[in-house]
């Protein structure tokens, strides 16, 4: 009755109707990521926004014999306003890409104004959505979201996610290369943030457990580099974009799981998180079982080896700043 | 295993396409070829962490002819979506010219580097590039009519939704109810929905006259909505991504065991197809998209098509004009190569 696909990546027999809609709908990730939505059987209504085209890119997926509704929309006539109306999941991939040599962090003055002004438009008028924020550098756009909520008196931390799962992806993959393994069946656990060095794959709690410390390093390296990986092979076309849909179609997936009240979904996620809070470190990836109030439960990090714990210290001195000065800037740019 | 090689896979339509097969776990190699982009492609799709191991190849300079072999070599499934896309107010026929020449090049290196492979023509018009293709072949020595499929399927599923939409019935049930013959532009595509008892019933019942020549109307010009609703920025690309996929994967599910539903159509070359020579003779045309029965080698092991297919007499009457126009594209593309020399 569907396809493989949608068979074996999303649920055939959804218990709820959720309305998923997609800011920056007519991108590079933003249009295979509406076409994975399109295709996801709990969702019942897409709707699609951008500065220009989502009326286009609805219209193409208009067509498509699943169970949703897709409307596009543009900034005219309140047109964020009637996309986000009683949205239950939002995703932001909207902004800017990496050009080679660029950081995340390159992106952030450009990226930072455009997931603010979206934040508020989702205060505005979807405050209890489930916010799934793409848009780089996510360190900093999660709290940027979180203190526009903050200041509207509508921050539910358990509703608010940065997508790490393409950093989960690459784990698995590059480890399966290197071992020579079914990628499917390799489940590697990646916490920190989601750029070069707070990327933290926990390579030890994977079932080889002990790699040869040269290999651990070039895999560790390449997983946390593996977005550069990307954005100089386009050279300067562009960075992730269909990885990053299936990534991110993935996660939407799990939290549309867990909303609709499946048990043990747990995805790794870059949450409002309480394992380093005391540290000054608000916000943290690591496991997280999804429910239908969003975060259901923020997983510890296990039991780690000490060159892990060595990444993780690391990660943290950078994630506190990259934090800070998302915080900084909605506190500055209000 | 399983080796599927896509031509344009960096356009609009190659690169979603590419992601819907990398996620397929019957693939085990895709090898992406464009002239220009496709290594990126290639890389961007190698972290998602499904088996399949996605090659990226593109010429080095015109005179490179080893990027577009090496993608070919082995290749088991050849999909061509590549070409240039509508604007308003063009129809497939006046992409003619560009991707003529294009189809034209891509089958000759098939013909080349892996005679062996099933051949999938997304590039417009299907209705000409897949007798461009078949030509091409022939030329060769290794036309093979039960592998050279025209990929209709986008009008099929514009059916399937736009038809569970005026008889509200469920759209993921309404799958292998109907089907859509023809050809793949406007008045050539034809609309079965009257194959399955029950779906006839509720059509017959609900649809006046004038929704049912809607209903009609949009299957033929569904391609055209999307190109008016993207103001010249391009056809439909996901929809089509999602269609060719869905035809792909009808042929792994054939080559792997698994269960298809029936009905799904493709373009092909009529008496070279299992039931399809009774058909054509029937029918006055060689080239006519039918829906098809495949092996398991993914090869078109018959044509699924008879008498109570076409029960109404409008129905007759579309395979009529159908016919006419697809008779004048048949002949476009059998010029294009028997005029010319490669």
């Amino acid at each position: 009755m569907f396809s493989r696909i949608t068979r074996r990546q999303f649920s055939t027999t959804p218990s709820t109707a959720y309305k998923t809609v997609v800011l920056g709908a007519a991108g590079g990730i933003g249009q295979p990521l509406s076409l994975l939505m399109k295709l996801n059987h709990k969702v019942t209504q897409l709707s699609l926004y951008d500065l220009r085209n989502a009326p286009g890119v609805a219209a193409d997926l208009s067509h498509i014999p699943t169970n949703s509704v897709v409307k596009g929309f543009t900034p005219d006539n309140e047109g964020l306003a009637g996309a986000l109306k009683d949205a239950d999941v939002v995703l932001i991939p909207a902004g800017v890409p990496r050009k080679p040599g660029m950081t995340r962090d390159d992106l952030f003055k450009t990226n930072a104004s455009i997931v603010r002004d979206l934040a508020k438009a989702i205060a505005d008028n979807a405050p209890k959505a489930a916010v799934l924020v793409i848009s780089n550098p996510v360190n900093s756009t999660v709290p940027i979201v979180a203190e526009v909520f903050k200041s509207k008196g509508v921050y539910n931390p358990k509703k608010l996610f940065g997508v790490t799962t393409l950093d989960v992806l690459r784990a698995s993959r590059f480890t399966s290369e290197v071992l020579g393994t079914n990628p499917v069946q390799e489940k590697v656990t990646v916490v920190g943030g989601h750029s070069g060095i707070t990327i933290v794959p926990l390579l030890s709690q994977t079932k080889k457990k002990d790699f040869d410390p040269e290999v651990r390093d070039a895999l560790t390296h390449r997983i946390q580099f593996g977005g550069d990986e990307v954005v100089q092979a386009k050279q300067g076309a562009g960075s992730a974009t269909l990885s990053m849909a299936q990534a991110g179609a993935r996660f939407a997936n799990s939290v549309l799981s867990g909303l609709a009240g499946e048990t043990d979904v747990v995805e790794p996620t870059y949450v409002d998180s309480p394992l380093f809070k005391s540290e000054g470190i608000d916000f943290f990836s690591s496991k997280v079982t999804l429910g239908t109030e969003g975060v259901k439960e923020v997983h510890g990090l296990g039991e780690i080896s000490s060159y892990e714990q060595d990444l993780i210290n690391k990660a943290k001195e950078t994630l506190i700043k990259n934090i800070q000065k998302g915080v900084t800037f909605v506190k500055e740019n209000p | 295993m399983v080796k599927v090689t896509i031509a344009g896979a960096a356009g609009g339509i190659g690169q979603t396409l590419s992601l819907l097969c990398k996620l397929n776990p019957d693939i085990t190699e895709l090898s992406l070829y464009d002239i220009a982009n496709a290594e990126g492609v290639a890389v961007d799709l190698s972290h998602v962490n499904s088996p399949a191991r996605a090659t990226g190849h593109q010429p080095r300079d015109k005179s490179d002819q080893d990027a577009l072999k090496n993608s070919l070599i082995g290749s088991d499934i050849v999909i061509i979506p590549a070409g240039v896309p509508r604007k308003p107010g063009m129809t497939r026929q006046d992409l003619f010219k560009i991707n003529a020449g294009i189809v034209r090049s891509l089958v000759g290196a098939v013909a080349k580097y892996c005679p062996e492979a099933l051949l999938l023509i997304i590039s417009n018009p299907v209705n000409s590039t897949v007798v461009i293709a078949a030509e091409e072949l022939k030329k060769n020595n290794c036309f093979n009519p039960r592998k050279l499929f025209g990929v209709t399927t986008l009008d099929l599923v514009r059916a399937e939704t736009f038809l569970s939409y005026e008889l509200n019935y469920p759209v993921e049930d309404i799958r292998g109810k109907i089907t859509v013959v023809g050809g793949h532009s406007g008045d050539t595509i034809v609309p079965l929905i009257h194959i399955n008892t029950e779906i006839s019933k509720i059509v017959s019942s609900k649809l006046s006259p004038e929704r049912l020549e809607n209903f009609i109307h949009r299957v033929q010009y569904g391609g055209d909505e999307v190109v008016q609703a993207k103001s010249g920025k391009g056809s439909a690309t996901l929809s089509m991504a999602y269609a060719g996929y869905r035809f792909t994967e009808t042929i792994l599910n054939a080559i792997t065991g698994k269960e298809n539903k029936a009905l799904e159509p493709a373009y092909i070359y009529l008496p070279g197809v299992p039931g399809g020579e009774e058909l054509s003779r029937k029918l006055g045309v060689e080239y006519f998209a039918v829906p098809i029965e495949f092996d398991n080698k993914g090869e078109a092991k018959r044509i699924i098509f008879n008498n109570n297919f076409i029960s109404k007499n409008y129905e007759a009457q579309m395979i009529e004009i159908a016919k006419k126009s697809l008779t004048k594209s048949i002949v476009q593309g059998q010029l294009f190569v028997n005029g010319s020399k490669l």
